[in-house]
């Protein structure tokens, strides 16, 4: 087995009488890509925390990074790279200072070669002198990736990097963390993008604090157990409208001309379909926003 | 360098950035000072001169003459003649004028037989403040007919030959640009220290950064020196501007030790310091943080002594009071720059600046959060 960039076990963490994090248990393996997910205040945010030693859990003990997660924290702060939620470099300071802030926090003995290191890696040399304010949501991301691999850090905690952010920056981006992954960081990446899901390695699938599923996004969708019918037809929408009141139906889905008809009990979803859609039907691949929406709509208690 | 040293370096070179990169911010704050010296020095005159006053006689004898150069030369009264008893009344009443001095008939002859007349002065007393010299004023002009008074009549009197009969009331202490300023000093410190700083680390709160920041190898203490050390240079940059303003516009005196003053100070910015640290911790955002900054400063405000004499208080309001430490600090400071205090005349008013500031800290270490918990 490969060493672990992260291996924790039981982390609880309670805000009032809410538990937020509930026993939790994660390993994940060095140079992996694992993109963390599930509904909004499913702990996602709160368990990145925890690893990186900005909440203190109530209980649980683990390592990131070969340090203690309650005792090492001084340690694991310097060895990984931290990207929050909410773009928060200084805005009033240009990506040049931004970047030469960290570096002093992270004591860094040649500022400016790292800094030209990052900005060529990350393509920002053009906007070197521009006030982080002024970027747009994309250029604000990279600037925040930068900040956060200007120490090298042997771990990634990214908390939804790409949300808001269009579509080709959120490929660069990925193609960016793919290009750190290949160099043997690790990368814990949460998101609600399946596409961006689609690309990790493997993927920790969140709900109320606990851990429902986990695995390759391949096997994920093997193993779902979800049957999903694809029917074209006319009168689409209508018909969407209808399935969903029938037996068996979990979801039924649009997608341009195509209707997606999921659910697990394969008997009564075909007995349902059969007055239904008379045109026919064929079976197709659940796709991974398949699987997690039926996560969610089970409230992830299950298959 | 060592590691603190190089983290500390960094963030204050961040903030002396961010700094400059307001410069509205920066230019209120030095303008601040020098328009509050201005508004105070020069707009609001507790000792104002040439007030509308009317006066009513019955004939233009020698001495009623006497008696009005005397109150012209005071300064105090703008004077202009009363044809009635009633256009005086009714002036007054509507505000044209704020004195009607009323010199009975037969004045002179009074004066000659002894008889020690009375000079009726109605003084609008609405505002104290706005009479109170000009009345006082009065007490030395009862001499003022000695120039025309018989030379017998002059040493034969031994009671003064008429009186004043005021009806207004009496301001107990007189503020003047000299009392004022040395709490200005301590005002703008409060403003510049606790204010910005407050909203300072408030701001970072607000708009996330800090969690970035406590996610790096960054310590809170580290955090916190560099947020203080700007406003504690700014401060003392605008002590010194008030100084030498007030010293070129105003005379203020600097009686005392400038080292002393600087020194008092300096306990009096701790002081506040912490309080600003205890508030942004206990704040979410800059809206809380100032609501909490203002909550402080208003007391300071009303209850130091600053703009309201402290021995006109009540009671349970000088205890309030005493417990300020914006209160010590005005009388330590008017007290070295006024009276030439030395340490020793001060410490009574410098233990609880202390008091006060070790027990912020205690409460800001308290409040104070190392991780989001």
């Amino acid at each position: 087995m490969t060493a672990l960039a992260i291996d924790v076990a039981g982390l609880s963490k309670s805000f009032g009488t809410s538990k937020v994090v509930d026993s939790l248990d994660l390993q994940v393996a060095e140079g992996e890509i694992c993109g963390f997910l599930g509904a909004n205040g499913s702990g996602k945010t709160t368990t990145i925390r925890l690893l990186s030693g900005l909440l203190k859990p109530d209980a649980g003990r683990g390592q990131c990074i070969g340090y203690d997660i309650r005792s090492q924290t001084d340690q694991i702060r310097r060895q990984i790279g931290y990207m929050t939620q909410k773009f928060s470099y200084y805005e009033d300071l240009t990506v040049y200072e931004n970047l030469y802030l960290v570096a002093g926090i992270y004591e860094i003995s040649q500022p400016q070669a790292a800094i030209a290191r990052v900005v060529g890696d990350l393509g920002l040399a053009p906007y070197v002198k521009n006030l982080a304010g002024t970027l747009s949501g994309g250029w604000k991301q990279r600037l925040a990736l930068a900040a956060c691999v200007l120490h090298r850090p042997k771990l990634l905690l990214l908390d939804e990097p790409t949300a808001g952010v269009d579509v080709k920056a959120r490929r660069e981006f990925w193609d960016l963390l793919h290009d750190m992954a290949a160099e043997g960081i690790t990368v814990l990446v949460s998101t609600h993008y399946m596409d961006e899901a689609a690309r990790c390695k493997r993927i920790v699938y969140l709900a109320n604090g606990r851990i429902v599923v986990q695995g390759d996004p391949l096997s994920l969708t093997a193993s779902s157990g979800l049957i999903t019918f694809e029917i074209k037809t006319a009168n689409i929408d209508a018909l969407a409208h209808e399935a969903r009141k029938r037996a068996g139906v979990e979801a039924a889905a649009v997608f341009g001309p195509l209707l997606h008809v999921t659910g697990t009990k394969r008997a009564t979803l075909e007995a349902s379909l059969h007055d239904l859609a008379p045109e026919g039907w064929h079976e197709v691949e659940p796709t991974l926003e398949d699987v997690f929406i039926h996560l969610l709509a089970t409230g992830g208690s299950g298959r | 360098m060592s590691g603190f040293a190089r983290r500390l370096w960094a963030l204050l070179r961040k903030e002396w950035i961010q700094m400059w990169r307001d410069p509205l911010t920066l230019r209120l704050i030095l303008a601040l000072p020098l328009l509050q010296l201005v508004l105070y020095g020069f707009a609001i005159n507790t000792n104002p001169k040439n007030l509308p006053t009317g006066i009513l006689a019955a004939g233009y004898s020698r001495y009623e003459r006497d008696l009005v150069a005397a109150l012209q030369n005071t300064g105090y009264f703008d004077m202009r003649t009363l044809h009635s008893e009633q256009e005086g009344e009714r002036d007054l009443v509507e505000g044209k004028l704020l004195f009607v001095i009323n010199i009975p008939a037969d004045f002179d002859r009074a004066v000659d037989r002894g008889d020690v007349p009375s000079v009726l002065m109605d003084a609008d007393a609405t505002d104290p403040s706005a009479v109170g010299n000009a009345m006082s004023a009065l007490g030395a002009l009862t001499g003022a007919l000695n120039r025309d008074l018989p030379p017998t009549g002059q040493t034969q009197i031994r009671s003064p030959p008429f009186q004043f009969v005021i009806h207004a009331r009496y301001n107990p202490e007189q503020l003047t640009v000299l009392n004022v300023l040395p709490g200005l000093i301590c005002l703008v410190l409060i403003f510049s220290t606790l204010f910005l700083t407050t909203l300072s680390i408030a701001k970072e709160r607000e708009r996330g950064t800090v969690e970035n920041l406590l996610a790096t190898p960054v310590r809170p203490v580290e955090l916190m020196i560099a947020k203080i050390v700007p406003y504690v240079f700014i401060g003392y940059m605008q002590v010194v501007l008030i100084l030498v303003v007030s010293a070129l516009l105003f005379a203020l005196p600097m009686r005392g030790s400038l080292a002393l003053l600087m020194l008092a100070l300096g306990l009096f910015i701790i002081s506040n310091l912490a309080l600003g640290l205890t508030f942004s911790s206990v704040a979410t955002n800059q809206m809380q943080a100032q609501q909490m900054a203002q909550f402080t400063l208003m007391p300071s405000f009303i209850l130091s002594g600053f703009f309201f004499p402290f021995s006109g208080m009540p009671q349970w309001a000088q205890w309030v009071g005493e417990l300020l430490p914006t209160t010590h600090i005005i009388r330590v400071v008017r007290g070295i720059l006024l009276k030439g205090s030395s340490f020793d005349q001060i410490v009574n008013d410098l233990w609880p600046i202390a008091l006060f500031a070790l027990a912020a800290i205690m409460v800001s270490v308290t409040f104070y959060r190392e991780t989001l918990d």
